[in-house]
């Protein structure tokens, strides 16, 4: 098609209805998308109100604005909503949703209905956790031990249990979605192997979602039946066996940790190749080291009850399997800096917060090797080193991808640019800022501050200070993006097709898309990423 | 695939598509439901494990031949069910009409026969937290007819949806609201979750009955 | 699709498996009872899921999905228990 006068180009799915009904009603994944986006920003800031309340209460070692009690609850509203309603959600149901048909040229979800309801399910979940918060809270932590979940706490465990419960119902459905979608609904010529890596990825993660989830779903439902018919399961009076309740927690929150960075994974694939100009560096390996992670994920649950009273025999087992999953993390952060090499690099925000990805990632994969070593761990577990290593993966590293994410594929979702150089200055932020936060807990911790107490001897003062500091450095660069981006709506510089010259389907079309995204079915006949591109004839729509 | 098939919704390309994406999503939901009661299986396993002495005494309680009943009634079900999705699909819908209704009310035997059991249960005490007094000793036992009651409770949640879903499906066939042979792939969705907490109970009923005993 | 008969079929084998596993309940075999009443449920359940819900005539990713679950599952069951006899 060439000069050939156009007809009026089909309207984007944003102006397909202009009602609140056509935005909550509609089964559109790029709507639904926008209303993950949108519902999970509200869930990060009330997480985020929390931890700036820790880790303000913290810049003091006898405590000074909290009380025992508020603390417990603090950190546990942190810990629920920042996983189940902020992590868990967040580039699966936001970019996923908005991405994976259009990267395997397909029209909608298999099941666009039940994407919707997935949505819908999710919001209700978080009505729960929100009403458990403003009733007074729990004190539990996020991971609910039994006995104290089920027979001590006074706090509001049954709404929180009930909310994530729930919550889990909208991943499932969110899972089973994607794994039919990418296994039925690919366009003609869409092999496997021409998958951009990204879908590889999430089809990973929704494995995991829809296999690990329900054992959540089982335990929580031991611990509502425990606490409300006074059906005892993990009591020790009876015989009942806390470490149980452990076993199956891990049992899905191990694998759960990987719903959480194979995104993040997915997300990296595309920035990498798409700012190094480059074809991948070892495709299949990167694929099949997804599913690797996937499979090897459930396998490592028991590296998080070494000192629980779980068998020692069983431990070094979980410990030596917890040392093989590094490899498949390993060689695919190998992977993409090999991509970067002899690549035309260029450092545009996406791309900042792709490298602050490796850097945040290594030190938190490098890290996992401490705890998992049953002997350091002794040491090292239920320490702030803890706390350190998991929020280098899941907020340095999944955080960092997220925001990557968002700002990549932002021209796409909305047809305007964000602003770049406030999108720079934020990713740089975000990096030092993080770094200040977090690497102090690692000493914190060595040096043997415990976690989930807000009283510590006066002589860690100092490093907690830093890591405050370093807090209101994010706290800053996590909002900033709202001001730029909203700002961009509106007096954003228009995108047109494909603004960072990358390959994807989702770059062929217009920004935003129309709601059925391809006029006609796409026929597809290249390899994913097939850099350099030739020369796109409708590539280059004039920025305006 | 059979000669006339149901509209294609619009992200489909194809009949044939949406039937294997619909299958495709029928067992990857079963496959979530297999490890919601995989983990039931196992904490009930585990203590079966630690505590034999117990939980032999705790099985010994319970009602075996009402157990064989309720097993033969379900293995039934599970053909009865396989033989409507056969008739649905060569078209007969008098078959297809006469099994399922067969299948919704063997259904309801197993349920009926399962509170027939549980008030029996709770009348000899069996129901730890409420009613007369525990009869055993061991503590333990109590931990069995938690799980006993939390095990046999979500089974028969989800077979109380399946008599729905089968009835809901006989009833549209009778009011010739649902045409067969296309829309077969109702009848085979709803017979794949009948089966599927068939076999539940296949695994509950040597568990909780049997393996103790 | 197999004949009707065929479904009548297996519904015999497996009321016969379900005899099975009562006379060796009752039949105070000691331990083995135990193992054996699993094994003959899960030669119900292999049944039921093979013939009854089609598997057989499903298409190679079913199948793939179904042997994958009972994986997962297997995993859950040897790596957990393993720990209680053990500590
Ligand atoms: C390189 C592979 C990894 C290894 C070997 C590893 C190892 C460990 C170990 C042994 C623990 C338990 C420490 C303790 O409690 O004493 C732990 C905790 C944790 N890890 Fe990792 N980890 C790895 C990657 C990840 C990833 C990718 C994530 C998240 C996306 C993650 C999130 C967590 C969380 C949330 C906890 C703490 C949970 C809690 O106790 O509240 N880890 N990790
Ligand atoms: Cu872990």
């Amino acid at each position: 098609m060439t000069a050939e006068a156009k007809k009026a180009p089909p309207k984007s799915y944003i102006e397909d209805g202009h009602t609140l009904r056509s935005w909550f009603f509609s089964t559109d994944h790029k709507g639904i998308a926008v209303l993950y986006l949108v519902s999970i920003t509200l869930f990060f800031f009330v997480g985020g109100a929390a931890a700036t309340l820790i880790r303000l209460e913290l810049l003091s070692p006898n405590g000074f604005i909290l009380s025992n009690d508020a603390y417990n609850r603090l950190f546990t509203i942190h810990g629920v909503i920042m996983v189940w309603f902020f992590l868990i959600p967040s580039i699966p149901n936001t970019f996923g949703n908005f991405l994976i048909p259009i990267m395997i040229g397909a029209k909608d979800l298999a099941f666009p209905k039940l994407n919707l309801a997935s949505w819908w399910i999710f919001v209700f979940a978080g009505c729960f956790v929100i009403a458990a918060l403003l009733i007074g809270g729990v004190d539990t932590g996020w991971t609910f031990y039994a006995p104290f979940s089920t027979m001590f706490s006074n706090g509001y465990v049954i709404p929180a249990v009930v909310g994530v419960f729930i919550s889990g119902f909208s991943t499932i459905l969110t899972g089973l979605n994607f794994i039919v979608t990418v296994h039925r609904l690919r366009a003609p010529g869409m092999t496997w192997f021409r998958l951009p890596l990204f879908v590889w990825s999430i089809y990973a993660t929704s494995l995991v979602m829809v296999l690990a989830t329900p054992v959540l779903a089982t335990t929580l439902l031991l611990i509502f039946a425990e606490r409300v018919f006074g059906l005892g399961f993990f009591d020790p009076q009876l015989g009942g066996d806390p470490v149980l309740y452990q076993h199956m927690f891990w049992f899905y929150s191990h694998p759960a940790v990987y719903i959480m960075v194979l995104p993040a994974f997915a997300v990296m694939s595309e920035l990498m190749t798409a700012f190094s100009k480059k074809h991948i560096f070892g495709y299949k390996v990167i694929a099949f080291s997804s599913l690797a992670i996937a499979g090897l994920g459930f396998l490592v649950w028991g590296h998080h009850m070494f000192v629980a009273g779980e068998s020692v025999y069983v431990g070094l087992v979980f410990s030596v399997l917890s040392f093989t999953i590094a490899v498949p993390s390993a060689i695919k952060v190998f992977n993409w800096t090999a991509t970067m090499r002899k690549g035309y690099v260029s450092f545009d925000a996406p791309m900042l917060f792709a490298l602050g990805f490796i850097g945040l990632f290594v030190i938190g994969g490098l890290t996992g090797l401490f705890v998992a070593a049953t002997g350091l761990d002794v040491h090292l577990t239920r320490t702030y080193f803890v706390i350190a290593h998991f929020h280098f993966i899941m907020v340095g590293g999944t955080v960092s991808c997220y925001f990557g994410a968002l700002h990549f594929w932002w021209p796409k979702m909305t047809g305007r640019m964000y602003p770049e150089m406030p999108g720079r200055i934020v990713a740089l932020l975000i990096f030092f800022g993080f770094m200040l936060t977090f690497m102090p807990q690692f000493i914190l911790g060595w040096l043997g501050m415990p976690r989930r107490y807000h009283l510590y001897p006066p002589e860690f003062q100092v490093l907690n200070v830093l890591s405050s500091a370093g807090a209101s450095i994010l706290a800053v660069a996590y909002t900033a993006p709202l001001f730029y981006l909203a700002w961009s709506l509106f007096y954003g510089k228009r995108a047109g097709l494909n603004p960072w010259g990358a390959a994807g389907l989702e770059w062929m079309i217009p920004s935003p898309p129309p709601r059925e995204n391809f006029e006609t079915v796409p026929v597809v006949t290249w390899e994913a990423y097939p850099y350099p591109l030739e020369p796109q004839p409708v590539a280059k729509e004039d920025g305006r | 695939m059979s000669d006339a098939l149901p509209a294609v919704h619009e992200q489909f390309q194809a009949p044939g598509q949406q039937l294997e994406a619909d299958r495709l999503g029928l067992w990857v939901f079963l496959a979530s439901e297999a490890m919601l009661f995989g983990a039931v299986f196992f904490a009930l396993t585990v203590y079966h494990l630690i505590h034999p002495a117990a939980m032999h005494a705790a099985t010994s309680r319970l009602d075996l031949v009402t157990g064989v009943i309720g097993t033969a009634v379900l293995l039934t079900s599970s053909t009865t069910m396989a033989l409507a999705v056969k008739a649905a699909r060569e078209g007969r819908r008098t078959e297809a009409l006469i099994v399922l209704v067969g299948t919704v009310l063997l259904g309801l035997a197993f349920e009926a026969i399962k509170v027939h059991d549980w008030f029996d249960e709770y009348d000899q005490g069996l129901y730890p937290p409420m009613g007369p007094p525990f009869p055993l000793p061991q503590p333990a036992a109590r931990l069995y007819f938690h799980l006993y009651f939390v095990s046999t409770g979500l089974h028969a949640v989800h077979l109380a949806v399946g008599i729905l879903l089968v009835a809901g499906v006989a009833a549209s066939l009778l009011s010739n609201r649902m045409k067969l042979p296309e829309r077969t792939v109702t009848v085979e969705m709803v017979g794949l979750y009948w089966q599927f907490v068939d076999i539940v109970w296949i695994f509950l009923f040597p568990t909780l009955y049997l393996v103790s005993r | 699709m197999p004949s009707r008969l065929a479904f009548v079929g297996v519904w015999l084998v497996l009321l016969a498996l379900l005899g099975i596993s009562m006379a060796v309940t009752l039949l105070e075999l000691g331990p083995w009872h135990a193992a054996l009443n699993m094994i003959l449920a899960a030669a119900s359940a292999v049944l039921v899921v093979w013939f009854d819900m089609h598997l057989r005539e499903s298409s190679g990713i079913l199948k793939l999905f179904a042997t994958g679950t009972i994986i997962f599952l297997l995993i859950m069951f040897s790596f957990g228990l393993a720990d209680w006899p053990t500590r």
